[in-house]
């Protein structure tokens, strides 16, 4: 445990050396740019207007009473779509997604030689292979939240339409009131952190692949696994802090 | 010139290499042969670096690598060129950039200057026009060349090469035997190759290194293989009876 905390620290180190020629990793952060955050965007989409939709429903299902105004399911719509599940649920269905490819492709080149033929040039490969996908990570999954909450509070709105349990017009005067910043800062917290945690343990399982095709696919699910374990537990942590 | 000195390795308990010291000179094509687990890759990954020898020294040209840092290896690694077994080319890149790769990193040359390049080392491999290729489109042995084109990139000075035939025909190994050859002589590089084949100890083999049990067993040319009493040896080289029938012929 402490031994694999320690090459997973020191290969974060390395990852953040000097690179060799900034417009060289400039083109590879652009790349893992491009396959993170647009990649992504279809799956986010879909998940954030079911997840928004739903947690109107259900909110409107507990709380709907003749002592309770309306316009509370647009506030808890908006708290929850904003603290947890714009932020979480999508850096789980991230981290099967972009860190399970991550993982793959880190651990295809190495066992194929990849990775020895870039230390052999000379190249810092850690740096080379890591780093894009680490500050990819860390601009576009918040981007990609960012898309997640405008689009879980759309499908809150399409389910009030739809359902008449609560009228559009209360929903959208529960999204205003009483917002606190507070936790936009959180989920912008949460995002960066777990957008690091994703794409730094999933390089780190690929990176160190020993063996054959077998050890890549374990070494994805490894790494799938532990970012969703993380995600959870920093989850807890930021919430804890921050709220 | 490659000077390894005294170079143990040790993986857990199991000894992989016993003090092997050996030089390879420039412009011959140096062979290590050996059987299946006698350390032949191990001992060419200790001297590219990939693997950190236990005890004993690798030196480049005077210099000890075996004592130098990442920094300090990037200058001797840009005069490294290496074909792999499998020859490890970029899978998300096309020919042309695996070749242009090594130069974009570590030359300050302009695109067109590059992309001559590229076109040079692929004519001197026979795979002209074959730029826009992924090596998924690629053969075996057209990989090959391209690991080949991509080492030769950056003008080394040392040339590695693990298992050149492993996977090839007949006719595609000698090409790509004679290749490695030429390129060694042409540009005087220090060349080493690292192979099992008898055909390539037979044709290409300046000098050779043969391991058994980690250790250096005999050492010696492709012409004074065939006269050796090393009884080892003598099993390895002829354990076909093919090679046995064309011993007897001499």
């Amino acid at each position: 445990m402490f031994h694999s905390l320690g090459k997973y620290i020191l290969l974060l180190r390395l990852s953040f050396r000097k690179p060799e020629k900034f417009s060289v990793y400039w083109a590879e952060i652009m790349r893992e740019m491009v396959s993170v955050g647009i990649g992504s965007l279809g799956i986010v989409a879909i998940i954030s207007l079911f997840i928004g939709a739903v947690a109107t429903i259900q909110t409107a299902f507990q709380l709907i009473s003749d002592f309770i105004p309306k316009t509370v399911v647009g506030g808890i719509t908006r708290d929850s779509t904003i603290l947890e599940f714009s932020p979480t649920i999508s850096a789980l269905v991230l981290a099967g997604r972009v860190g399970s490819a991550m993982a793959s492709q880190i651990g295809t080149m190495r066992v194929t030689e990849q990775i020895d033929a870039l230390e052999i040039m000379g190249v810092n490969a850690p740096g080379y292979l890591i780093s894009p996908k680490i500050i990819a990570g860390v601009t576009m999954i918040p981007l990609l939240v960012i898309v997640s909450v405008g689009l879980g509070l759309t499908g809150g709105y399409i389910a009030c339409w739809a359902s008449n349990d609560v009228s559009t017009n209360d929903y959208l005067r529960g999204l205003t009131d009483g917002f606190n910043p507070v936790i936009a800062t959180v989920c912008a917290v949460k995002a960066i952190s777990f957008g690091f945690v994703i794409t730094s343990i999933c390089s780190y399982q690929g990176f160190y692949v020993n063996g054959g095709s077998l050890e890549v696919g374990q070494s994805a699910t490894r790494g799938v696994v532990w970012s969703c374990i993380m995600i959870l537990f920093c989850d807890l942590i930021i919430s804890r802090l921050l709220l | 010139m490659i000077e390894i000195q005294d170079v143990y390795k040790t993986f857990g308990e199991n000894e992989v290499l016993k003090g092997i010291t050996a030089t390879f000179q420039p412009g011959k094509n140096n062979l290590i042969i050996g059987g299946s687990g006698s350390g032949k890759t191990t001992l060419l990954k200790c001297i590219v670096g990939l693997h950190e020898p236990t005890k004993g020294e690798v030196i480049f040209d005077g210099e000890n690598f075996t004592h130098m840092n990442f920094e300090q290896r990037v200058p001797i690694r840009t005069q490294i060129g290496m074909l792999f077994q499998n020859s490890a080319l970029f899978d998300s890149m096309t020919v042309e950039q695996n070749i242009m790769f090594p130069l974009n990193l570590f030359t300050d040359q302009s695109k067109s200057e590059k992309q001559d390049r590229a076109n040079f080392c692929l004519e001197r491999v026979n795979l002209a026009g074959k730029n826009k290729l992924y090596p998924s489109e690629l053969s075996g042995g057209m990989k090959k060349r391209v690991g080949i084109a991509r080492a030769i990139s950056m003008q080394p000075k040392y040339l590695f090469v693990d298992e050149p035939n492993s996977g090839l025909d007949p006719v595609t190994s000698i090409l790509i035997d004679e290749l490695i050859s030429e390129l060694t002589q042409e540009y005087s590089i220090t060349t080493v190759v690292v192979t099992h084949d008898m055909n390539s100890v037979m044709g290409i083999g300046d000098h050779i290194i043969f391991l058994h049990q980690g250790k250096k067993w005999w050492e010696g040319s492709n012409k004074e293989i065939a006269k050796t009493d090393n009884k080892e040896l003598n099993n390895f080289v002829f354990a076909s009876p093919f090679m046995r029938a064309a011993k007897a012929s001499l």
